[in-house]
């Protein structure tokens, strides 16, 4: 059983183009083979050139497994076992490593969770552009320093930098060489995985900000992974939400932020205190995800749903042996959810 | 100092507190860094005092300094109008580390993995002696129950990795109320934990404060959470408080440029991006031996000739705010 989030043209903030550079369909991602866990089940996604696709999520539900599915990354005990990834149209689930290491970096480039720490330690920034560039492409290493020096420049640090080790930068400056290694190759679409989380919140505004001019200048898709749900609200052009291995809610930002659906969406968003209006008291979800170890029946977020009520028995019963697909409720806005289906 | 039972909730009060630590140079040309610099505040009980600040800024250098984990270079830290850094003996080290207690960011380090989470409460119920043997297992109970871990028992039994990150960290809080402290230090209590459980522990920190008139410091980077459970707020800046007072007021009106840099940096879905200040950003460099002159000014898009030369003082604003600054508030 697969969930649809197929979406129309025109639900972007900044419709560049139409066209589709990925295609999850059905995706299914196991860890482990005695007592797999399933960590992805039935995800449907599509990013299109020039968009920035925000997934958003607690720990565990999946969107980093997903951003690793994509770039083939994922690392036993993970692996794919349904569904396809397009890129373009062509299937890379089950590409050979030659075709896979041409399309990392040059068609579809990562930031890591750690990329703090993603830069090899001993060799100066300058030789990781180099050993970078010249695996992918014949080039000279005077040309090759050259265009990290470029590289360096375009995301605001000095092109001397390039004989630096990466010790002698700071946190912010680490990641914004992460940033310019990322767009060496100029892929189409850079998949980001919580590129702040770890900087300071000045230095995590000037960041993104950063991003934000890149991709504008250039044209780049963004798959911005975040668990912080109010900076994706404004960076991302469109929001998945998942929940326990699946997409719950999907829809532009805008929409999201003003007309969440899904009781889990809702939670999220209640989960940030605000920093301007009324002070009030706020609940977040109370209790945890379901273990993905166990199968699952009927609706994932049912535990913690505020609206599972015995006292209404049609619903409940629903709940309790459905699994709930996501359904178009509005243009472009897709859902996952019996209640709201039910129009209650 | 002995246990003397005092009628009244005590304060915490910190006055003109230093530490400064040895930092590379040669063997005669030792640098030191001002983390904490002519830093002074007092807890209240009842209320939440925020402390907020990016990494480096000293916050969890006072915070350490108020646990009594390092020794200050100078300063007070009073506690019930006494002066506990004159401490020296176990005892009375002791008693005060029982008055003020820490809550620690990371919930997955600070539990023993070997031990069940009755264990982690009893022992300080033991050592500081707050109830009598019998009546430890009840006691024990009681603490889960108040921070939320139900039905007690169950929880009591369990060890640490059978637990959420959510759940663990109720129980560091519940172990830091086992030795009925006046005072609690929480340094970034909930950024380790999943966002949809940060607001619970904070509605718990804010139960805490009104059913038992704890007096809290809540170390933080995020105003945001700041916001929701504090009623004052201390912003520092490079091992200084730039500016301090009522939380509602210092973020409705802030009047340090810092301030205002840190507040423009929250990402607020709300705001329109065009409503955002600009500010010339950059980056807080450690005070190593610093000159005379206001520590922001590298950054500051206010600076005028006297922030190069005149360290600027905290200067009483009125409605108990202060603020270090000399263009927004002139001595």
């Amino acid at each position: 059983m697969t969930v649809s989030l197929i979406d129309t043209p025109g639900s972007t903030g900044s419709a560049r183009s139409s066209e589709t550079l990925i295609e999850v369909r059905g995706l299914r991602v196991e860890y482990g083979i005695e007592r797999p866990v399933r960590a992805v089940d039935g995800v449907d996604l599509d990013i299109r050139a020039g968009e920035i696709v925000g997934l958003a999520g607690e720990s565990g539900c999946g969107k980093t497994t997903v951003a690793n599915a994509i770039l083939q990354v994922l690392r036993p005990p993970g692996h794919i076992v349904g569904g396809s990834i397009r890129f373009r149209g062509q299937e890379i689930a089950g590409l050979d490593e030659e075709s896979l290491r041409k399309f990392r970096w040059r068609n579809v480039s990562m930031v890591f969770q750690s990329a703090m720490n993603a830069l090899n330690p001993v060799l100066r920034v300058g030789a990781q552009f180099v050993d970078m560039m010249q695996a992918h492409e014949r080039i000279s290493k005077k040309d090759a320093l050259k265009r990290a020096g470029d590289l360096l420049e375009i995301v605001g640090i000095d092109r001397r930098r390039v004989d630096s080790y990466p010790h002698q930068l700071s946190g912010g400056m680490r990641q914004r060489v992460i940033i310019a290694m990322a767009l060496a190759l100029e892929p189409e679409l850079v998949i980001m995985d919580e590129p702040t989380t770890a900087l300071d919140v000045v230095i995590q505004r000037e960041i993104l900000q950063q991003i934000q001019d890149l991709q504008r200048e250039r044209g780049f898709a963004v798959l911005f992974i975040t668990h912080d749900l109010s900076l994706l609200m404004e960076v991302a052009d469109r929001i998945a939400i998942m929940y326990a291995g699946e997409a719950v809610e999907l829809s532009a930002a805008s929409e999201l932020r003003t007309n969440p659906q899904h009781p889990y969406t809702v939670g999220l968003i209640e989960s940030f205190p605000p920093l301007t209006g009324p002070r009030m008291r706020l609940t977040g979800i109370p209790g945890t995800p379901p273990d993905l170890g166990e199968p699952q029946v009927g609706c994932r977020f049912k535990a913690r749903c505020p609206y599972h009520d015995p006292n209404d028995a049609k619903l409940y019963d629903r709940q309790n042996t459905e699994r709930p697909v996501l359904r178009e409720i509005a243009p472009a806005h897709f859902v996952a959810c019996h209640r709201v289906e039910a129009g209650t | 100092m002995s246990a003397a039972a005092t009628p009244e909730r005590s304060e915490l009060e910190v006055r003109g507190l230093r530490k400064e630590f040895a930092v590379g140079g040669g063997l005669f040309t030792r640098e030191r860094v001002h983390a904490v610099d002519d830093v002074s505040f007092t807890l209240k009980p009842g209320r939440v005092t925020a402390l907020v600040g990016e990494s480096g800024s000293g916050k969890s250098t006072v915070a350490r300094l108020l646990l009594r984990l390092y020794e200050p270079s100078g300063g007070s830290v009073l506690y019930d109008g006494r002066d506990i850094t004159s401490n020296r003996g176990r005892g009375a080290t002791l008693d005060y580390r029982s008055k003020v207690q820490m809550i620690f960011q990371d919930p997955f380090d600070s539990l023993n993995p070997v031990k069940t989470i009755h264990h982690h409460l009893a022992r300080p119920l033991a050592v500081h002696k707050i109830v009598p043997g019998k009546k430890i297992d009840e006691r024990v109970n009681e603490l889960l129950d108040t921070v939320g871990l139900v039905p007690p028992e169950k929880f009591a039994a369990k060890y640490p990795h059978e637990l959420s990150g959510g759940q663990r960290q109720r129980v560091s809080i519940a172990r830091a109320l086992a030795v009925e402290p006046t005072v609690v230090v929480a340094d970034e209590p909930t950024s380790m934990l999943d966002v949809s459980i940060r607001i619970g522990i904070l509605n718990l920190i804010l139960e805490l404060k009104e059913q038992h008139g704890l007096a809290f410091l809540y170390v933080t980077h995020d105003l945001a959470s700041a916001r929701y459970v504090a009623d004052d707020v201390l912003v520092m800046y490079a091992g200084q408080i730039v500016e301090q007072g009522p939380i509602d007021d210092v973020l409705e009106s802030p009047r340090h440029p810092y301030t205002q840099l840190l507040l423009s940096a929250v990402p607020d879905p709300s705001l329109e991006a065009e409503a955002r200040v600009e500010l010339s950003t950059g980056q807080q460099t450690a005070a190593i031996d610093p000159t005379a002159g206001c520590r922001f000014r590298a950054r500051c898009p206010l600076a005028i000739q006297i922030c190069g030369e005149v360290t600027p003082q905290l200067v009483d604003q009125g409605g108990g705010r202060a603020a270090r600054c000399h263009v927004t508030a002139p001595a």
